[in-house]
């Protein structure tokens, strides 16, 4: 396994008191996998990447418990600087906003560049040679111009695939992508996540792509882990899923998107709204909005089921909710 | 005020809408009376002609010179009928924000009319925009920065029954807000609170009750659900539809999810660069779509199907949308089709039923603004 991530806590401090933003959070990924997790604002998801990462802003942030297994090795036990080398080098991160992820006042060439002599030791010469290189794999047009140019100089998309090279640069084992397309136009969208799926089919690499869009996720990811409030309410292969939720805020999810290829009647909505990361309501978190609730879910939290050898479900009715889907 | 000038002289690229039934209002009287009077259902109440907005782009500081213009929205032609919703979709500067922005008089037009029950509201004045602005409102995409955050709920929902009094009298005013957010499904003993203490759905819902609070007859929705997360878009959606057959409105919806439009609307206008390139009923633009911008579009957005993954073509445009300051001659998508022939970059094709569809009653006859308009079904797995 590539990257485990095993019962991972997080909390912020704030000023209304302790933020549960991730409850034992565990996922993991294989070389040449892609995993999309997927979950609303506030579910935990970026902050599950930023603890695998390494870049969460402690404090407030504090990683309360787990492990983070890379490549067998732990992570969260490393020193700051043993985790400087592994981070760009072995595991990098594509954010959703380029223009604010790039330093303005630097070329993208010097940024590129950046990677190889930190890391490699390259003199600038030849890292600004190997940034042109790059800038042309991401398909750049006019590379060896473009350069010496400022991240401003480029539009939306030309940004996000500076991002992409940047994250490809020293050919790491596993790419965090956090939203990379939010930002951008339909069009531009599906440039970006089919030079994505290439560049990761190319160099064989494992891939996390956090995003709230079932769209995206349905496209490329092969499974898929669904958060809600900090926990992992649902995981399965991505046909799975679609076909028969085995969690109803999955269930839910599905139903109130709208579909470009029929039109239907009125959207189906989840009533109610996210939890409050500082009063989680006990039991399982989704039950005051979860159409199946029973007393028990109002007490008791769910653990992750097993609905089948690759599939797990929170849900203490997960036989009934699939049952209803297949239906 | 950005002139026009010859060489940038915009074409109306849709030469065959309707014609306009102009009313003539000799005093402002009869003109706000004109505005005053129902329109039936399925009749137009907002017709649109060649409407073009061009912001100057200027060079030196104290002796400015223009030195070319944005051409933001260049010649758009439409009718939005009563009780309808006309979706218009595009991506980021295709005009389509700008658009919305004229219609609300909040930007004023280069060139072109917009005629309101007849009535062009560019050329209205004192009592009769008044009225006007009276029945146009809007709802804004970004529930955080479109709220005052140091006024109530109550506040900024009455606020404009300070502009028309006419609407609710004084006493009457904490009442009517608390009808309003109740129709929205927000609790009305909330009136006191501030923005902050909401979330963003609810915020939204607090921007559409402003919306509604004069009771007027068209709202225009420019991007209202995608600040939202799904769960919360599907619950103003469904409002939004609930409002509409209650209070009888049109709605002019503006978004760039596609999946979003189809669902609410009835018709469908696509715009690239300025201009409409296409504009239809749902059915035809979604599952008939003539116009290579739109079957690009359509193919682009992912299906949440993960069985659709292999079965749908996909068209994958190269480049980015030429900047609006220097689109290209022509057809505007030209750079980017891979249709384009050397009579697109020398004509500009109208907005109108392709002459081979003429007089068919297929569903692909429908305005398209391509020389080479044929049908193409790219939202279905094949």
């Amino acid at each position: 396994m590539l990257l485990e991530v095993r019962d991972l806590y997080v909390e912020f401090r704030t000023r209304d008191g302790v933020a549960k933003a991730v409850n034992g959070v565990s996922y993991s990924v294989d070389a040449g996998e892609t995993l999309a997790v997927l979950g609303e604002s506030g579910s935990g998801k970026s902050v599950t990447a930023q603890a695998v990462m390494g870049i969460l802003d402690t404090p407030p942030g504090r990683v309360s418990g787990g492990e983070v297994l890379f490549r067998g090795r732990d992570l969260l036990a490393l020193k700051e600087d043993a985790r400087r080398t592994v981070r760009g080098a072995e595991m990098a991160m594509i954010f959703q906003d380029a223009l604010s992820a790039l330093n303005p006042v630097l070329t993208v060439g010097d940024q590129l560049g950046e990677m190889f002599v930190v890391h490699r030791g390259m003199s600038k010469k030849a890292a600004r040679a190997r940034a042109v290189e790059l800038m042309d794999r991401v398909r750049i047009p006019a590379a060896a111009e473009r350069v010496g140019q400022y991240p401003h100089q480029f539009s939306g998309g030309m940004r996000q695939r500076i991002m992409i090279a940047m994250a490809m640069a020293l050919e790491p084992a596993l790419i965090i992508a956090d939203e990379p397309t939010t930002a951008l136009d339909v069009t531009v969208q599906a440039q970006v996540m089919e030079l994505l799926a290439e560049l990761r089919r190319e160099l064989g690499m494992g891939l996390i792509l956090i995003t709230h869009d079932l769209g995206v996720v349905a496209d490329v990811a092969d499974r898929i882990a669904v958060m809600y409030a900090g926990r992992i309410v649902e995981t399965a292969p991505v046909h799975d899923i679609y076909k028969a939720p085995a969690h109803p805020y999955t269930r839910g999810l599905l139903d109130s998107i709208p579909r470009l290829d029929h039109k239907g009647r009125e959207l189906y909505a989840i009533k109610g709204l996210p939890p409050n990361l500082t009063a989680i309501p006990p039991g399982c978190p989704f039950h005051p909005r979860c159409p199946r609730a029973r007393d028990v879910c109002r007490t008791d939290l769910p653990p992750l089921y097993r609905v089948s050898q690759d599939r797990r479900s929170a849900c203490h009715f997960w036989e009934e909710t699939v049952d209803a889907s297949s239906a | 005020m950005a002139e026009l000038r010859k060489e940038d002289e915009a074409v109306d690229a849709t030469p065959n809408v309707t014609e306009v039934e102009t009313v003539e209002a000799a005093t402002e009287t009869a003109a706000v009376a004109a505005i005053e009077a129902p329109v039936e259902r399925g009749e137009p109440i907002l017709q649109v002609r060649g409407l073009v907005k061009h912001f100057p782009l200027t060079q030196g500081i104290l002796f400015k010179k223009q030195v070319g213009a944005v051409k933001a929205v260049d010649g758009v032609s439409f009718d939005l009928y009563q009780g309808e919703t006309l979706g218009i979709v595009g991506e980021s500067g295709c005009g389509k924000s700008t658009v919305a922005k004229l219609l609300m008089m909040l930007e004023t037009a280069t060139a072109g009319e917009i005629f309101y029950k007849g009535q062009d509201i560019t050329k209205l004045s004192g009592r009769a925009l008044k009225a006007v602005r009276r029945n146009i409102q809007m709802v804004f995409q970004d529930p955080y920065t479109s709220l005052n955050p140091r006024m109530t709920v109550g506040d900024i929902i009455g606020e404009p029954f300070d502009i028309h009094p006419e609407v609710a009298p004084k006493g009457d005013r904490r009442r009517k807000v608390q009808e309003l957010l109740d129709v929205v499904g927000l609790n009305p003993e909330y009136i006191n609170r501030y923005p902050h203490q909401f979330s963003g759905g609810q915020r939204q819902r607090i921007g559409i009750a402003r919306g509604l609070a004069l009771n007027p007859e068209i709202i225009i929705c420019d991007e209202p659900v995608s600040a939202l997360d799904v769960s919360v878009q599907a619950q103003v959606v469904n409002l939004m539809e609930k409002l509409q057959d209650e209070f009888n409105l049109s709605y002019l919806f503006i978004a760039h999810d596609l999946s979003i439009v189809r669902h609410i609307s009835d018709r469908v206008g696509v715009m690239y660069l300025g201009k409409m390139a296409e504009i239809g009923t749902d059915v035809q633009i979604y599952d008939h779509p003539t116009h290579p911008y739109t079957q690009a579009l359509l193919s682009a957005v992912p299906v949440p199907d993960p069985e659709a993954r292999e079965g749908r073509e996909r068209i994958i445009l190269t480049g980015d949308v030429p900047s609006p300051a220097n689109p290209p001659s022509g057809c505007r998508f030209r750079t980017r089709c891979w249709k384009a022939q050397d009579k697109c970059a020398t004509e500009v094709p109208l907005l109108a039923i392709p002459e081979r569809f003429q007089g068919s009653d297929s569903p692909a006859a429908h305005e398209s603004a391509c020389h080479f308009a044929e049908e193409k079904d790219v939202v279905h797995a094949a």
